[in-house]
């Protein structure tokens, strides 16, 4: 079984707890005067829920054979080995860290550490550029989005106060 | 009407308001080209320094340029970075981004200017001309046929499958639905599919998604496979920036019918610049010949011209039911009018004759803004499009880190943070089994407004009856059943063209 229809089966197990919930458990939830209108908040998605269950059993049986070069993802299948998965795995790690970091670190901490670390992860290694770099660009969004556009973002860690 | 037009003329037309208009124009481009600030959330931070102006004329003149402005920059990071701010840009990304990627970026970014300022300035021509007799029209329009117009909105996306891929698509429409319904909706003030957590109660940020499914994986598909971004490399040189007479040729009855179809459905309230841009995109790639329909999500200039330009033409005709009948159609619209307001103003079919001279004085600034931004943005492309050769080490972080921004301003929530790397993996690993994303997207933006117009039918109707009692709600399904089943039926002629042919699993 191809990686596509792996996906269409796992679709079909999220469309059936969906389902389950639209059909099931959802109404249990209603107030007795919403009972009377003809249009509940299950009604919608259970239309979309068994949609989806058909569609993506379609795709798990096999119906709609994809034609070969329909491609047009770009992935080159050959190399897939290839690919640098290690990198992006410690990039993603990063964001994690940056979206748990950001409110306690402050913004400045947070997102010059996120640049210059991001760059070190791809094989950056002239830090008398990317320090600068980093350190000046954090500071120029800093300044635009909170005082030209007036949105709050805390620039030092949560000890040193707002 | 010509005694408006010279009123209008010669408002717009001050030194201080041309002024305004470049001021406009330029803030609005910049602050555009940031993902997660779209013309909407622009034009909110600048009315207070439009209110501060006093004069409306003046004020508007400057919301018009920003906006104008933040459409075009929201148009840039769709095709550099795949990163589409705006609902309204997303099919801009489909054909622009890979055009980027072929070292044509200067070229695409020039086609998305001159689509932008055609649409523009034929909306605002039809603006003029229709904006009292469409008034009437778009009342005519109940829920029901919202709805419907929205159905056939997502049935057209199967215009965006390839062959073999309907059902495919339909699937990812169907997820993006899903995930529509997660939150409180505006019908029912109830929690639903939340899982008990709070910061699923307001829903998933369109933001959030629009970055996870577009640009987070374009970045990790970087660093995944380094030959690919030395394969985009452009060298430092900005090729084609000019585009031949022969593309023009190609690319002007695209900008014609796509001025006229996406104005006429930004006339329409709630409709708006996003189905403009998708139906515009899928008419047109419905109606090229066969060959032309294979480069369409490769790099096609007909598929970057038709979204550019109905896009403009749609926020235009956006305008109609603003300043007849004191309707904003969409968001953006609703903070006009909240700024006119502000400015003691009342839009409604009284202003053309109470106050004509801010009636003529915004229709008028619109062609100034048009041309203002084509002039400006022209020279500046190349320089614009030189984001694309910054070595990757740096480029990486920093898409990585406006995408980030992008779901952060919008909510100050830092869970939003984690769920937008969630679905960047998701939508990774979609893009690996071959399965389109900007049906998901559609889905999910077109979802709630859908679910509001059909519960509200229900309600009306008692009942689904609706949907074969109203003749135009009637005639839209149909239209949509056709859009759906158009491609099945080409997709089995064309293998039984194929027959023979071993298609390995």
């Amino acid at each position: 079984m191809t990686l596509d229809r792996w996906i269409a089966l796992v679709i079909l197990v999220v469309a059936c707890i969906y389902g389950y919930a639209a059909f099931f458990t959802m109404d249990g939830l209603l107030p007795p005067i919403m009972r009377n209108t003809p249009v509940w908040p299950s009604t919608f998605p259970k239309v979309i829920a068994v949609g989806a269950i058909i569609v993506s059993f379609v795709i798990v049986i096999g119906l709609e054979k994809s034609v070969k070069g329909s491609d047009a993802s770009g992935i080159d299948y050959k190399k897939l080995l290839d690919y640098n998965y290690g990198q992006t795995l410690a990039l993603l790690g990063l964001m994690i860290a940056y979206a748990l970091l950001l409110r306690p670190a402050g913004f400045i901490a947070a997102t010059s550490g996120f640049l210059i670390l991001g760059s070190v992860i791809l094989g950056e290694r002239k830090f008398l550029w990317l320090v600068p770099i980093a350190i000046a660009a954090t500071f120029g969004v800093w300044y635009l989005v909170q005082e030209v556009l007036g949105i709050f973002l805390r620039p030092w860690p949560f000890f040193l106060g707002t | 009407m010509l005694e408006g037009i010279m009123i209008g003329l010669s408002t717009a037309f001050s030194l201080q308001n041309l002024l305004f208009v470049i001021a406009g124009c330029l803030i609005g481009t910049f602050i555009g080209m940031l993902p997660g600030l779209g013309p909407m959330s622009i034009i909110a931070i600048m009315i207070p320094v439009a209110i501060t102006l006093g004069d409306p004329a003046t004020a508007l003149i400057l919301l018009a340029g920003v906006y104008y402005g933040a459409i075009f920059g929201g148009s840039t990071s769709s095709i550099l970075l795949n990163a589409p701010g705006v609902a309204g840009t997303v099919a801009t990304s489909f054909d622009g981004y890979p055009m980027a990627q072929q070292g044509k970026a200067g070229k695409a970014l020039t086609i998305a200017a001159i689509a932008s300022f055609a649409g523009g300035t034929i909306g605002a021509i039809l603006l003029m001309i229709f904006a009292p007799m469409l008034s009437s029209v778009a009342l005519l329009f109940h829920s029901a046929e919202y709805f419907a117009l929205m159905v056939v909105g997502l049935s057209a996306i199967a215009a965006f499958a390839g062959t073999g891929q309907v059902m495919k698509a339909i699937l990812m429409t169907l997820l993006g639905l899903m995930a529509a319904t997660i939150g409180e909706g505006a019908q029912f003030n109830m929690p639903r599919f939340t899982m008990g957590l709070m910061d699923l109660q307001s829903g998933i940020g369109f933001i959030t998604l629009a970055m996870a499914m577009f640009a987070l994986p374009e970045a990790l598909f970087l660093v995944m496979n380094p030959s690919r971004s030395k394969a985009d490399k452009t060298d430092g040189e900005i090729k084609d920036l000019r585009i031949t007479r022969e593309e023009a040729k190609q690319i002007a009855p695209v900008v014609g019918r796509q001025s006229l179809q996406g104005f006429f459905i930004g006339v329409l309230p709630g409709a708006g610049a996003t189905i403009a841009s998708f139906l515009g995109y899928a008419v047109e790639r419905n109606i090229a010949p066969e060959k032309e329909q294979k480069e369409f999500g490769k790099g096609s200039i007909k598929g970057l011209a038709a979204p550019e330009t109905a896009n403009n033409a749609a926020c235009t005709g956006s305008f109609v039911p603003l300043l007849t009948l004191g309707i904003p159609g969409s968001g953006t619209t609703a903070i006009l009018l909240g700024a006119l307001i502000a400015l003691n103003v009342t839009p409604g079919p009284r202003l053309m004759v109470d106050s004509p001279e801010i009636f003529w004085a915004v229709i008028i600034s619109m062609y100034i803004g048009n041309v203002i931004l084509l002039v400006l943005n022209l020279p500046l492309i190349p320089y614009i499009a030189k984001i694309l050769t910054i070595p990757r080490n740096y480029l990486i972080p920093f898409i990585l880190f406006f995408t980030l921004m992008g779901a952060y301003i919008g909510q100050n929530n830092a869970t939003e943070l984690l769920m937008l790397v969630g679905f960047g993996i998701v939508a990774t690993i979609l893009r690996f089994a071959d399965y389109p994303l900007a049906p998901l997207l559609i889905g999910f933006i077109l979802g709630r407004m859908m679910e509001d117009n059909f519960s509200r039918s229900m309600n009306l109707y008692d009942g689904p009856s609706f949907l074969w009692e109203r003749p135009m709600t009637l005639g839209l399904l149909i239209i949509a059943a056709l859009l759906i089943f158009l491609p099945s039926y080409r997709a089995r002629r064309a293998k039984l063209r194929e027959a023979g042919v071993a298609d390995g699993d």
